[in-house]
């Protein structure tokens, strides 16, 4: 960064081929700002939209309530919150000790062919998108059990919240101090304790964030539960029957042709937007904090 | 002497333990690792089984198309006919739109945030960046239907309609959604990726090289023309990863696009993606050909983004002699 940079170092006349250059240097550097602008005013204009149109429809009820049937007004959507932790909760259960364990391997003993096919893997699942997650998911458990389960919806997630954390693991153990594992295995401690007892210890605040942003991720995604948690206008936690999940919900609510769903809708989306959005802030917000003191 | 023979006799023992004990490969170090490697390539699996079980599930529909399937328009549920191409056209048409939509912007953002800001701004604003990528694509849709589409509707399409439509692009009627409202989502929301690459890309460019231009007598212009250039490669590589991103991209495409089968010439025509039609058709797809059909697009989707991905990672890699890590980028 050069903020002390004059525009040029010898001033260029204001006449002839000087006042050309002088005007495109402007010119750029003036669409370099309007550039900036444009880039940012998209988030600014959802946010606004979102509050006012769904800030609304913001009630306890919306909390509190279940889905009215079709022609009432009113009701909430309290089994698709249920649904969406139950439902990242699932996914998680299994993508959070696999994904630390595997980011842990990585930066612990990740040298050599192996590991770089192991690092390539993540890359590329964090690549897969999500439709194709849901399909696979759907081949894999909603076929053999032979109907739509929240378990399914559960794997579909766990494979999309897998590469953040496998990736951001490593990345946050790397970051431990040499010293720290010097010091361990001078007092005589094994490697395995060294990592467990020491290196997973020290990092875990930055392990933690990485798990939380891959959580916050996975409740936003709607397409690979569209056909595999399926959605639920009724109340369900049972994991092997369809269940409600907030994106989902959205998705059906702003497609309706009732004005009083696609208020829902909104509000939803708000609900959303403040629990993905706010909490990755949040998270990175106290991640630079500690990275930076 | 019988100290020393007790020595003697008892001095090999726990060495001779400690082999028996590593050929067996029982030590707790070897578990550990062994179990962290176990995890790992249980990772490994998911990726296989990922690409098994759609293939597998696509497999009626190989053997029943064949690579006519890429080509053919007809989408033909009850007489069990399936071709893909529409899809595969509207998802090119919205990526490559959005890419050209986000491109010219995206790249002006990045070398402001790099080399024009102060330290401060330029922190906060890559932060808020950064964030659009975070929000939900579900969030993006809602906005498109009920914001942008009537906007849309209303406003832009019937101009460009009036002033335009003697092109083939602008022609036809101002729905609101369709093919460039998907564009204009899309680009909106692939814009943080290469925002955040290219800034990255360019904080990595050599400063020697603005600093010799600007003692050339460069105008500021000038001097980043010189680092734009030199970061090329970088910022490629943040386009396909844009690209991709773009492709598989599902929920606001899927809210926005109006799903129709048809390949039309126009940007203001309703149209389908690849991930639109898996969206839309898949919990109705009765018949087994009709499913298969709809894995096999799974499949092509998943191995074009697969190339995609591979071409971005390396040309970023390369750029930056791999200090940047591109999964971390969103």
């Amino acid at each position: 960064m050069s903020p002390a940079l004059p525009d040029t170092l010898a001033p260029l006349p204001a006449r002839g081929p000087g006042a050309r250059r002088r005007a495109w240097n402007a010119a750029m550097i003036g669409g370099c700002y309007l550039s900036t602008a444009l880039v940012v005013l998209p988030l600014g204009l959802i946010v606004i939209h979102l509050l006012r149109k769904g800030l609304p429809g913001l009630n306890a009820a919306f909390f509190f309530h279940m889905p009215k049937p079709v022609g009432e007004p009113g009701g909430g959507m309290a089994n698709a919150i249920v649904g969406t932790l139950l439902l990242v909760g699932l996914g998680s259960l299994v993508s959070v000790p696999v994904g630390v364990g595997t980011g842990v391997y990585l930066a612990e003993y990740g040298r050599g062919r192996f590991a770089t096919l192991v690092r390539y893997t993540a890359d590329v699942l964090s690549g897969v998108p999500s439709i194709v997650v849901g399909v696979a998911a759907y081949a894999l458990v909603v076929v053999p059990m032979g109907h739509f389960s929240a378990l399914a919806g559960g794997v579909a997630l766990g494979v999309l919240m897998l590469p953040t954390i496998i990736r951001s693991t490593e990345e946050v153990v790397r970051l431990v101090p040499r010293s720290y594992r010097e010091a361990a295995l001078a007092l005589g401690a094994p490697r395995w304790k060294m990592i467990q007892q020491i290196v997973l210890p020290a990092a875990s605040a930055g392990v933690m964030t990485a798990c939380l942003l891959a959580l916050a991720r996975a409740a936003g995604e709607t397409a690979p539960l569209l056909f595999t948690a399926l959605g639920n206008r009724f109340w369900s936690t049972a994991l092997d029957q369809p269940i409600a999940s907030l994106p989902v919900f959205i998705y059906d609510y702003s497609r309706a042709p009732y004005d009083d769903w696609n208020r829902q809708a909104w509000a939803a989306a708000l609900v959303l937007l403040m629990l993905v959005t706010f909490v990755s802030a949040l998270l990175r917000l106290t991640t630079r904090r500690i990275s930076t003191s | 002497m019988t100290s020393a023979a007790a020595t003697l006799r008892s001095a090999p023992e726990p060495a001779r333990a400690e082999t028996r004990g590593r050929a067996v490969g029982l030590t707790a170090d070897e578990i550990y690792r062994q179990l962290l490697r176990a995890l790992a390539i249980s990772v490994f699996a998911v990726l296989v089984l990922i690409v098994f079980e759609t293939t597998r599930g696509a497999l009626p529909s190989i053997q029943a198309f064949g690579w006519r399937f890429l080509i053919s328009t007809e989408w033909d549920p009850v007489a069990e006919k399936f071709g893909a191409l529409p899809y595969l056209y509207g998802t090119l048409v919205t990526s490559a739109l959005a890419l050209l939509l986000a491109i010219p912007p995206c790249l002006g953002a990045a070398v402001y945030l790099s080399e024009l800001a102060s330290r401060r701004l330029g922190a906060a604003l890559t932060f808020v960046i950064e964030l659009l990528a975070s929000i939900p694509s579900i969030v993006f849709g809602v906005w498109g239907l009920f914001v942008l589409a009537p906007w849309l509707r209303t406003t832009i399409e019937p101009f460009l309609i009036a002033k335009f439509g003697f092109l083939p692009l602008f022609r036809g009627f101002p729905f609101g959604i369709g093919i460039l409202n998907a564009g204009l989502v899309l680009a909106v929301m692939v814009a943080p990726t290469i925002v955040s690459i290219s800034r990255e890309i360019l904080l990595s460019t050599p400063r020697s090289l603005r600093e010799a231009a600007l003692a050339l007598g460069a105008t500021r212009a000038e001097g980043i023309a010189v680092t734009l250039d030199a970061a090329r490669p970088g910022i490629l590589g943040a386009i396909i990863l844009a690209l991709g991103r773009a492709l598989g991209e599902t929920m606001a495409v899927t809210m926005v696009i109006g799903n129709t089968n048809r390949i039309s010439a126009s940007l203001l025509a309703p149209g389908s993606t690849m991930a639109s039609v898996i969206a839309n058709e898949f919990t109705e797809a009765t018949g087994k050909l009709y499913l298969a059909a709809l894995f096999e697009i799974a499949l092509v989707l998943f191995a074009i983004t697969l190339v995609l991905n591979a071409m971005a990672r390396l040309l970023v890699y390369w750029a930056t002699g791999g200090r940047r890590d591109v999964a971390g980028a969103a």
